[in-house]
């Protein structure tokens, strides 16, 4: 288990235990974090677990594939921070991470 | 006054989505979920996925922890068939006669799988696929076996075959059609998939259909109109039927599902309906559909919790798929609907590419392999009704995102 604080759109910030080699996405959803929708579940099909992680973690975090890159570049929110939480998997240097939601995900 | 009371009878993406759409626009009423198996709700598309490959635990398969349900006072039901709808007494009937009233009730019960004769006594050798039970018990099979048949090739006959190819079992897909996928796409997508399960090692057979199944000692017999396939088990994929029994029985309208209008609400002003069990509107193709997706349950969860609240937002969405076949990644937006042209964009030898469906010099759906930004792309141009170039949709020497100028 790691800690990791996800914010809000609006500030409010959500700090929940996640499951080491679970993803980011799938620690918002099962501690019903708002913000991250998930529709296809994980599948990098659909583009709805957009969020924001800052460049200091950059160097702890799995890098993109073209494919989560071409998903991200139609989100109407993306950021040059933006990553699918989906794609990626926590490790244990992920304790104290802090991700941001956009405003919507679709 | 007591506090209004809110039904859900099904246990799946439509279900959660309507209770948790419900929670989070601050519903004050009481919320009850009755889920006929034995699980937490769940997702469906890794069953044929991951989940079959043994790459996920089943835990992941849960949209939400338990704790989710009791944090948010939704009581979750599980094992609770209900038998029978009143919807002058607005009441549901369970097992050993319980009963429980509602003022909004919301039928969610989804599909099961068409049934290869269902006169016929199921063997233990014949497996359908629609629930993690069902995945469990394959894959115990699989351990035990060498050889498999898949009646059926539709996507989740495909998806099946690809994994079980994988984990090293001979396989043969029997498909009664001249093509595969042939109710759900073009030549051009089916011919591909064809060669890439034919160059993984599985056996395509079309124009084949099945007369009969026999068991003996060496495993089972599927009886073709080509001749016999003996393998150890058989798999059935042959499409899904709504689960629309209980609201027929009750005097609800169906018509091949529960027939519900751009709200979600069926012909009972209390009883709403969402997901694969929905027969309804779509603006964007002008008819009445079913949809198995998970996004149509999602979107119309969505719908009937706003119905419910008294918002009225109407369901309007262009509906999308995925398939995820060895290594490739299918992506479908839109319907295959009387389309007159179609574009390929990419190399189907390469397994990157996407076939666009055009009609009056507009894109209606797409189907794209490995290609999330042609998906992407279309989803925005179906939905805007974009005009397009076709010789530039093709020359891929213009980045997707700048072909409509």
């Amino acid at each position: 288990m790691v800690k990791i604080i996800y914010i809000e759109h609006d500030g409010t910030e959500h700090p929940v235990d996640v499951d080491v080699d679970t993803s980011i996405m799938e620690g918002a959803v099962s501690n019903s974090i708002p913000g991250i929708d998930a529709d296809c579940g994980g599948g990098c099909a659909c583009a709805t677990c957009m969020v924001f992680i800052g460049d200091e973690w950059k160097d702890k975090i799995s890098s993109m594939s073209d494919e989560e890159e071409s998903m991200l570049d139609f989100h109407e929110y993306k950021e040059d921070s933006s990553r699918l939480g989906c794609q990626i998997q926590v490790t244990e240097e992920f304790d104290g991470l802090k991700v941001k939601m956009p405003p919507s995900q679709h | 006054m007591s506090k209004e009371k809110t039904l859900i009878i099904g246990g799946g993406q439509a279900a959660c989505q309507t209770a948790t759409s419900l929670k989070s626009k601050k519903y004050d009423g009481e919320i009850k979920i009755f889920c006929s198996e034995n699980y937490l709700p769940y997702q469906r598309p890794p069953l044929s996925k991951k989940f079959l490959m043994g790459e996920l635990d089943k835990e992941r398969l849960f949209f939400k922890p338990e704790k989710f349900y009791t944090e948010n006072e939704i009581s979750i039901n599980l094992n609770s068939f209900v038998q029978r709808i009143d919807i002058e007494n607005k009441e549901i009937f369970l097992e050993n006669n319980k009963k429980e009233n509602y003022d909004n009730l919301v039928i969610a019960t989804g599909t099961i799988p068409r049934k290869i004769d269902s006169e016929k006594k199921i063997s233990d050798k014949v497996f359908y696929l629609r629930s993690i039970e069902d995945v469990l018990n394959i894959r115990d099979k699989i351990k035990e076996s060498k050889k498999v048949t898949i009646i059926g090739g539709g996507y989740i006959g495909l998806e099946v075959a690809a994994i079980i190819n994988n984990l090293g079992l001979q396989v043969t897909i029997v498909e009664m059609a001249s093509r595969i996928l042939e109710r759900v796409t073009s030549e051009t997508i089916s011919s591909f998939y064809t060669k890439v399960h034919r160059q993984a090692g599985v056996e395509v057979l079309t124009n084949t259909s099945v007369e009969g199944l026999s068991e003996n000692n060496n495993g089972i017999e599927v009886i073709t109109s080509n001749g016999g396939i003996v393998s150890d088990f058989v798999i059935v994929g042959i499409g899904v039927l709504p689960c629309d029994t209980l609201a027929s029985e009750s005097g609800i309208d169906v018509k091949n599902g529960i027939l519900v209008d751009e709200f979600c609400r069926t012909s009972n002003d209390s009883v709403f309906s969402a997901g694969d069990c929905t027969m309804h509107p779509n603006i964007f193709y002008n008819k009445n559909i079913r949809l198995e997706s998970v996004h149509n349950a999602i979107e119309q969860g969505k719908t009937v919790a706003s119905s419910i609240i008294g918002e009225k937002i109407s369901y309007n969405q262009v509906p999308w798929f995925w398939s995820d076949q060895y290594e490739t990644k299918l992506q479908t937006v839109g319907l295959l609907d009387n389309y007159d042209d179609i574009i390929v964009r990419g190399d189907t030898e390469k397994q990157s590419f996407a076939v666009f469906y055009i009609k009056d010099n507009i894109i209606i759906a797409s189907d794209c392999v490995n290609r999330p930004a042609e998906h992407m792309m279309s989803r925005k141009l179906i939905s805007e009704k974009v005009l397009i170039d076709k010789d530039r949709l093709s020359d891929e020497t213009i980045p997707i995102k700048e072909v409509v100028n």
